[in-house]
């Protein structure tokens, strides 16, 4: 039977408070920049790609790695907060920065498809009807791709879900601080006779994961009825 | 109208150069694909920036490139119905409708909607989904859509050439009476002459990108004789319409005129061919075609291969299309008496 202790539920809280939390932070900035590159005549779209694609084919713990250099007290992002009293290494805050980084480029590749994917015409008639650029944005382009941003969030909720190794590097693995279902499940491995609560776990990370992408499949059916 | 016009555009391949000025509410733009202009239209509302030049509309400076002027498409008042019609498909025939006009200024609301939605007829399709509209009724719903945004002049990019010809031959009486009615200055672009003869009457001709001629759309009709080789196509409305059995008699104006009865037969629009008209020196003794008018040559011109024969029919106009032998037999020339017979299967009914 599934039994979970308080230390477990707490890991599967944060975990999802850190996955719903990267993807809400991650989608104002991956659609910007899946408007940039799908959309914009701006130069460097190439060097720009390959930055925000980096994430998803460097090792997790390289990104890690390279966020706790930038978070760290002597980074360049962390010697700032340090001034304003905010730390990110080893708080949620830290674990929500990797899942963030390491979700992006799935967020963004599916938005920027969905965008690439709309008839011009479409935007071009929205412009000459009177609508300014926002507007058209607001009423045309994001309703006509609405489908690509909700895969792009689901892909990288469920992404966020799996989340670990750069979280353990960024945020390590503190239990009911930071320690998500996956660094959970790993300390259970590497600790005598924990093998059948991290089976739980793993249950229990398999059908959220599943839920995710059912919830997704059904919001897009509905969005393709309308 | 006013539009002052004179802009360039470079391609790798090709450049792009127009200048022009338009006075008539009703003109088109004409020219086979590739020949620019789509490109021009683009340009006018603001979807392609010219290299150098300007545009005026009505003293207005939509672009300069000397003043560094160039109004963004939502500022230009130049509306555009595109080809496919482009209605937004996550919204109903209602909102698309209403999208430009919600968008305006309230003082400048002023086309009057529910007659606007009655000229068009698409009354009975507003809350329907756009996506299961047919192509005329999406046609006429890109086309209210626009003229509701109270724009200074439309540009009709091909509009009717997603549509068969029956469809099409529908909705024409329909766009001449809206714009007739809304008084809306346009620019109709197409490569199908019989469609600018009937909604123009000023045409500019652009070839490989540049703006060749300018001139009156029944000018460019006589002399270019239709694309590709059809021969003119005269354009008659014909009324009066009386069934004699297997014919019907009919009316072109004052003149009486047979044609062959078909399932349809109310008065309208009908084309005859130039070249399937014969010209007689004398009234014949008899003949098997239907139709036999006593004319006078108003003046002739050559074509390719062809002269056209201009002919008055108690003041209206009638052109045939003859060899140069024909000519000379008949000693063909202004103001001689001449009898053109064609036959009552000749016509073609348009709409």
């Amino acid at each position: 039977m599934l039994t979970l202790s308080p230390d477990d539920i707490q890991a599967i809280k944060l975990s999802l408070q850190v996955a719903v939390t990267a993807t809400i932070i991650a989608l104002p900035p991956g659609f910007a920049v899946a408007y940039l590159l799908a959309l914009s005549k701006m130069r460097g779209k190439a060097l720009l790609e390959g930055m925000i694609n980096l994430p998803l084919v460097l090792p997790p713990v390289v990104t890690g790695y390279l966020l706790l250099l930038l978070f760290g007290r002597k980074g360049w992002i962390g010697g700032l907060l340090d001034k304003f009293d905010i730390r990110i290494i080893f708080t949620l805050r830290g674990a929500i920065i990797a899942s963030a980084v390491v979700g992006f480029p799935l967020l963004v590749r599916s938005i920027r498809i969905g965008m690439e994917g709309i008839d011009r015409q479409y935007i071009q008639a929205s412009r000459t009807l009177g609508a300014k650029w926002w507007d058209t944005l607001f009423t045309i382009t994001v309703p006509l791709c609405s489908r690509a941003i909700l895969a792009g969030m689901t892909l990288m909720f469920a992404r966020s879900l799996g989340e670990f190794g750069a979280t353990i590097v960024l945020a390590g693995n503190i239990p009911g601080i930071t320690q998500t279902i996956p660094l959970a499940i790993y300390e259970y491995t590497s600790t005598p006779g924990g093998d059948s609560m991290a089976l739980s776990l793993c249950l229990i990370s398999i059908l959220l994961s599943f839920a995710v992408l059912l919830i997704g499949e059904a919001a897009n059916r509905s969005l393709a009825r309308r | 109208m006013f539009l002052e016009v004179n802009v360039t555009k470079k391609f790798p391949d090709i450049i792009c150069h127009a200048a022009f000025s338009l006075e008539n509410k009703q003109c088109g733009v004409f020219g086979p694909s590739g020949s620019g202009k789509s490109t021009l239209m683009h340009m006018l509302a603001g979807l392609l920036e010219p290299d150098s030049g300007f545009i005026r509309l009505n003293g207005r400076t939509l672009f300069d490139h000397e003043q560094k002027i160039s109004l963004p498409p939502d500022r230009r008042r130049v509306g555009v119905v595109f080809q496919h019609a482009h209605l937004f498909p996550h919204m109903s025939v209602q909102r698309n409708l209403f999208y430009g006009m919600n968008r305006l200024p309230k003082q400048e609301r002023n086309i009057n909607s529910d007659h606007l939605i009655k000229v068009l007829r698409i009354d009975q399709l507003l809350n329907r989904n756009v996506t299961k509209l047919s192509g005329g009724e999406r046609q006429r719903v890109a086309l209210g859509r626009t003229i509701l945004a109270n724009p200074q002049l439309i540009l009709l990019d091909e509009p009717l050439s997603g549509l068969d010809s029956t469809l099409k031959y529908q909705i024409i009486p329909q766009l001449q009476q809206v714009f007739a009615e809304f008084s809306i200055p346009m620019l109709f672009i197409s490569h199908s002459l019989q469609e600018l003869r009937m909604m123009t009457e000023e045409v500019l001709v652009m070839q490989q990108g540049k703006l060749a001629q300018q001139l009156a759309t029944e000018e460019l009709a006589r002399t270019s004789f239709g694309t590709g080789g059809q021969g003119y196509t005269n354009l008659l409305h014909l009324d009066a319409m009386e069934d004699l059995g297997k014919l019907l008699s009919c009316r072109w104006g004052s003149i009486p005129m047979m044609l062959v009865k078909a399932p349809d037969q109310r008065p309208g629009e009908f084309s005859l061919n130039g070249r399937d008209i014969i010209l007689f020196k004398k009234h014949p003794d008899a003949s098997s075609a239907r139709n036999m008018l006593s004319c006078t040559v108003r003046r002739t011109y050559e074509t390719n291969w062809l002269v056209g024969v201009e002919l008055d029919c108690k003041g209206q106009t009638l052109i045939a299309e003859i060899v140069p032998q024909s000519v000379e037999e008949l000693n063909i020339r202004p103001g001689k008496e001449v009898v053109a017979v064609f036959k009552a299967s000749a016509f073609r009914r348009l709409y």
